[in-house]
């Protein structure tokens, strides 16, 4: 088989496992899922998982981690959280805080 | 949260667009890295038709672009993909969709839908939040895989406009109004910590998966009592 077509397969192959892993997840019976004990757990899932991406999205960098422009970014952002902003008010200053600093040649 | 049901709707909308162009312009960097990794065009655009999840799918091109068996590229893939099959039973109870729909929805679980929808505060603003993220980055990002094949790294690093300081204030503004109960908050720190202790140590896509079975382990530690402890938003 070329490398061509073995990429092909393995893209095919890949992108089927990925979407089984999915479906799986949705096919999970819901009486399963009615316990209040799972209901619970789901809700702290969704915070761990928030948490982990808030995490990750701030310091991590290629396979590393980095503290740089994204940190007094999301400073700014928790800034306006506790201030009460709207929520397109914190997306949108953390997003400015961090390119202007970026532009003035913070990494 | 005021405002009935409409406003409940504009918000998660509003959300989920804010999301999904933070995260789905970083399908440039994807598609640019797929061609140099020696892939042909048609090839990175089936990944992120098919695949579409952004950690297996820079991981699969990572395997394979330094050379590595296609089985193994094959198998990294699935293995960061697992933590989608987590979040269906997390979103399926609110979804309550079947036959293709339920396929289309099974496509786009992905982090940020999951996060998205079970942040709100209904039934009705999480599935809107789950379809406008999920369809919202499911079009960028393909649509952005093409362009950065094409163009390469032309089109600019997206951390240059603040990008990743966006999406990072998108999940925290998610997580803010979550962390009123101290379970919540340890939860929160305990996922946190895990994440970023295991960041540099494997691939990307398992310390999101660590952070959630860090809160599972958390719950069924804490045994059935303090029923009150943590409300489900959004949940059944």
């Amino acid at each position: 088989m070329s490398d061509h077509a073995l990429t092909w397969l393995a893209v095919l192959a890949a992108g089927a496992v990925c979407f089984a892993i999915k479906m799986v997840g949705h096919l999970v019976p819901e009486h399963w899922l009615a316990e209040p004990r799972i209901a619970r757990t789901s809700s702290l899932v969704t915070v761990a998982l928030l948490a982990a991406l808030v995490g990750v999205q701030a310091f991590g960098s290629g396979p590393g981690l980095a503290i740089d422009a994204r940190l007094p970014a999301l400073a700014v952002a928790a800034l306006a959280l506790a201030l009460r902003a709207p929520f397109i008010v914190v997306v949108v200053a953390a997003a400015a805080v961090a390119a202007a600093l970026r532009a003035l040649g913070m990494p | 949260m005021s405002g009935g049901a409409a406003a409940d709707r504009r918000a998660a909308v509003q959300q989920s667009l804010s999301v999904a162009a933070a995260t789905g312009l970083y399908a440039i960097s994807f598609g640019a890295l797929a061609v140099s990794a020696g892939l042909d065009l048609p090839q990175t655009a089936a990944l992120s038709l098919l695949m579409f999840s952004g950690g297996s799918q820079f991981a699969f091109i990572g395997v394979l672009g330094a050379g590595g068996a296609a089985a193994s590229a094959v198998a990294t893939a699935g293995l960061l993909g697992a933590r989608n099959g987590l979040y269906g039973p997390l979103v399926s109870p609110f979804l309550r969709v079947r036959g293709w729909r339920r396929a289309a929805a099974a496509q786009v679980t992905i982090d940020e839908s999951t996060a998205v929808s079970t942040a709100q505060p209904t039934r009705e603003a999480a599935r809107t939040a789950f379809w406008w993220t999920g369809v919202g980055i499911f079009v960028l990002w393909n649509v952005f895989t093409v362009a950065g094949a094409l163009l390469g790294d032309a089109l600019g690093d997206p951390r240059r406009y603040g990008l990743d300081a966006a999406a990072a204030a998108a999940f925290l503004a998610l997580l803010w109004p979550r962390l009123g109960a101290r379970v919540a908050r340890v939860v929160a720190a305990l996922g946190m910590a895990v994440a970023l202790v295991l960041t540099p140590l494997v691939p990307s896509g398992l310390p999101v998966l660590a952070a959630a079975v860090v809160a599972i382990a958390v719950e069924w530690l804490r045994g059935p009592e303090d029923p009150a402890a943590a409300e489900p938003a959004a949940g059944p």
